[in-house]
């Protein structure tokens, strides 16, 4: 499988440029006595354009592998590439100043901060970059009328449906236009209805070019994805390229 | 950036508006006994100074000593006399010297009796004028009393009120004094020395009489310096002329020469004394105040984990969550300090006016300075800043999976 993999990849080094690149990668964790392998050698690349789906059953690692994609969290051994850069050579603050410019995150809660309403909550990974206020809000007021959430502004998340906090939550993920969006179950807490409507906005933003990974365990939602990675005991068992 | 921090923490405290609420208590509480404490042991401090301001800083006062607080001279057989006016006027350095009496004695209004001071002005034009003008005594209501007012007065300001006669004294009005008649001339304005207010002015001449006391005889003795710097070395040569007169040792003096300063310092230390302890108890509840604001901001980070995870994933560098979580702990300090700063000043109001009505007269006068609550609001959001550097600290270093996590 791996050598496939390898394979895949070279050919696709000479025409497309890699936006992220897992070499090797492993991660261990103790949890009590037991010594968990969460990531067992794992070699993925992903290119920019690409729509990937990383599917697999609760405990595959899925999550682990999701953290290390992310670059929220670092390789026990093994090494991550973000843009060609070892994200274990880059300060913290570098690190967080280059996830929120190129990766955008859809969680399965969608992780909306409360206190703030569907408008501050997209101006907020602008704030971490520096953006000035009247581009900040013009840039998201544009981002929620595109989601479809125009008339919602100034609602705090309590008061949205599920469907229009992760609307919300994409267009967060889309406010410093970053190259990625790494989404993490984004329908899980979504009725099938609501699910197909977030899937097909993701169909729309890799049609747009932009860079999509799911994780996620329905395989209905994978579908929409160009290439699929099966996750199984920290180990990718399977990988499909759909045409 | 740092405004945008500001609204995020705010927000925060808005949105746990209860326990801001109970966490900012215990700061306010704090600042709330600062402010008031030490505006009102300011106020006290002026007060207790002011019995001392008709003691100009030029001026000396020789006095029996072991007299306590009751009229001078009551005490003790060697009184001070003309003689010891005529040793301390050849004192050199002295440029005049005042000889006054000071005695209680029964004023009788309206069919109402009460015991009150009795002060005699010199009748000298120009040793009375130093005598006004040292107390800062002006008329209110009437005039002063001169030299040749025979048979008239002039009452201090807390003299006249209607609570002890009755009826309010006015100018015009005759008055037994000792049970002879005294005719009011004039109301002195409100001093600063509680006694200056409860003081009736007569002549020294009527005084003797009226109070049989001997000619030559004195109760206090004021000399002015020609210098005031030179006060503390006046102080002194009089001391030893009087000893040499008087053949006695150092040690054993039946007399006091008292320099205002001296006066002074000594109940400066005893109130700066008691708003150590007093403003010590108050940091010890700004202490507990703090300890809340700690106990409130860990519990924040902790509920909050999954929010800061997220915020780090979206590009919050740890500077930027630290920077959150000390605002937002800065910002409840602070705003328990305004509130403190308000109620303090309410308190410190209210206690001087109560203090003022009881003893009639305006004996606190508040000192609130802009200072203070400057200092205090700015103390107030340094301890919130302090409480809240390790639970920000702590916030800051979550890696962002375990934060997630939640």
């Amino acid at each position: 499988m791996k050598k496939i993999v390898k394979k895949s990849i070279k050919i696709k080094k000479r025409e497309q440029e890699k936006i992220i690149e897992l070499r090797d990668v492993f991660r261990f964790y103790h949890l009590g006595d037991e010594f968990v392998k969460a990531l067992d050698g794992v070699n993925v690349t992903i290119n920019k354009g690409d729509f990937v789906a990383i599917v697999g059953p609760s405990g595959s690692g899925k999550s682990t592998m999701m953290n290390m994609v992310g670059a929220l969290d670092i390789a026990s051994k093994g090494a991550i590439y973000l843009d060609n850069v070892n994200i274990e050579e880059l300060e913290e603050s570098e690190l967080a100043q280059i996830r929120g410019r190129k990766i955008g995150f859809v969680f399965q809660t969608f992780n909306l901060i409360p206190t703030m309403t569907a408008l501050e909550n997209v101006m907020l990974p602008m704030i971490f970059q520096g953006v000035e206020y009247d581009e900040r809000e013009e840039r998201a007021k544009m981002l929620l009328e595109k989601m479809g959430m125009g008339q919602r502004l100034n609602h705090l998340p309590n008061q949205l449906s599920g469907g229009e906090r992760q609307r919300v939550a994409v267009a967060r993920a889309l406010a410093n236009d970053p190259e990625v969006i790494l989404a993490d179950e984004p329908t899980g807490n979504l009725d099938s209805k609501r699910g197909e409507e977030v899937a097909a906005m993701f169909n729309d933003l890799s049609a747009e070019g932009k860079t999509i990974i799911l994780v996620t365990h329905d395989q209905n939602i994978a579908n929409h994805a160009k290439k699929i990675y099966k996750l199984k005991d920290g180990k990718i068992v399977g990988y499909t390229v759909r045409k | 950036m740092i405004a945008d921090f500001f609204k995020i923490s705010f927000n925060n405290l808005k949105r746990r508006k209860l326990r801001s609420w109970l966490t900012m208590l215990g700061i306010f509480i704090g600042i709330a006994a600062v402010v008031s404490l030490i505006s009102l042991g300011q106020g006290l401090q002026t007060a207790v100074t002011g019995q001392f301001s008709s003691l100009s800083t030029d001026k000396l006062t020789i006095q029996n000593s072991g007299t306590g607080f009751g009229p001078p001279g009551s005490t003790v057989v060697n009184k001070l006399n003309e003689h010891d006016v005529k040793v301390i006027e050849s004192v050199s350095g002295v440029e005049l010297v005042i000889p006054r009496l000071i005695r209680n004695g029964q004023i009788e209004y309206n069919k109402n009796a009460q015991y009150k001071y009795i002060g005699s002005l010199p009748e000298d034009k120009k040793l009375a004028d130093i005598v006004y003008e040292s107390g800062g005594l002006e008329a209110e209501k009437g005039r002063l009393l001169l030299p040749g007012d025979s048979g008239k007065v002039v009452l201090g300001n807390s003299v006249i009120t209607k609570d002890i006669f009755g009826k309010e004294v006015e100018v015009g009005k005759v008055i037994l004094i000792q049970g002879k008649s005294f005719q009011v001339v004039g109301i002195l304005k409100k001093a600063s020395s509680f006694q200056l207010n409860e003081v009736v002015i007569m002549l020294d001449s009527d005084m003797r009489n009226l109070l049989n006391i001997q000619k030559g005889e004195t109760d206090l003795i004021i000399a002015q310096v020609k210098n005031s710097n030179d006060i503390e070395k006046v102080a002194n040569d009089i001391e030893k002329a009087m000893r040499k007169d008087r053949g006695e040792k150092v040690g054993e003096e039946d007399f006091s020469v008292e320099t205002p300063l001296e006066a002074i310092s000594s109940v400066n230390t005893i109130l700066t004394s008691i708003n150590v302890v007093v403003i010590g108890i108050a940091m010890i509840s700004l202490i507990v105040g703090g300890i809340g604001i700690a106990n409130t901001m860990y519990t924040s980070v902790l509920e909050r984990k999954k929010e800061i995870g997220t915020m780090k994933a979206i590009g919050a560098r740890n500077s930027d969550i630290l920077w959150i979580f000390l605002i937002e702990s800065g910002l409840l300090g602070l705003a328990g300090g305004f509130i403190g700063v308000f109620l303090g000043v309410g308190i410190s109001l209210g206690v001087a006016g109560v203090a003022n009505n009881a003893f009639g007269s305006s004996i606190i006068q508040l000192n609130i300075s802009l200072g203070l609550l400057f200092f205090a609001s700015g103390f107030s959001f340094l301890i919130g800043l302090i409480s809240g550097a390790v639970p920000s600290y702590q916030a800051s270093k979550l890696k962002p999976v375990d934060a997630l996590r939640g």
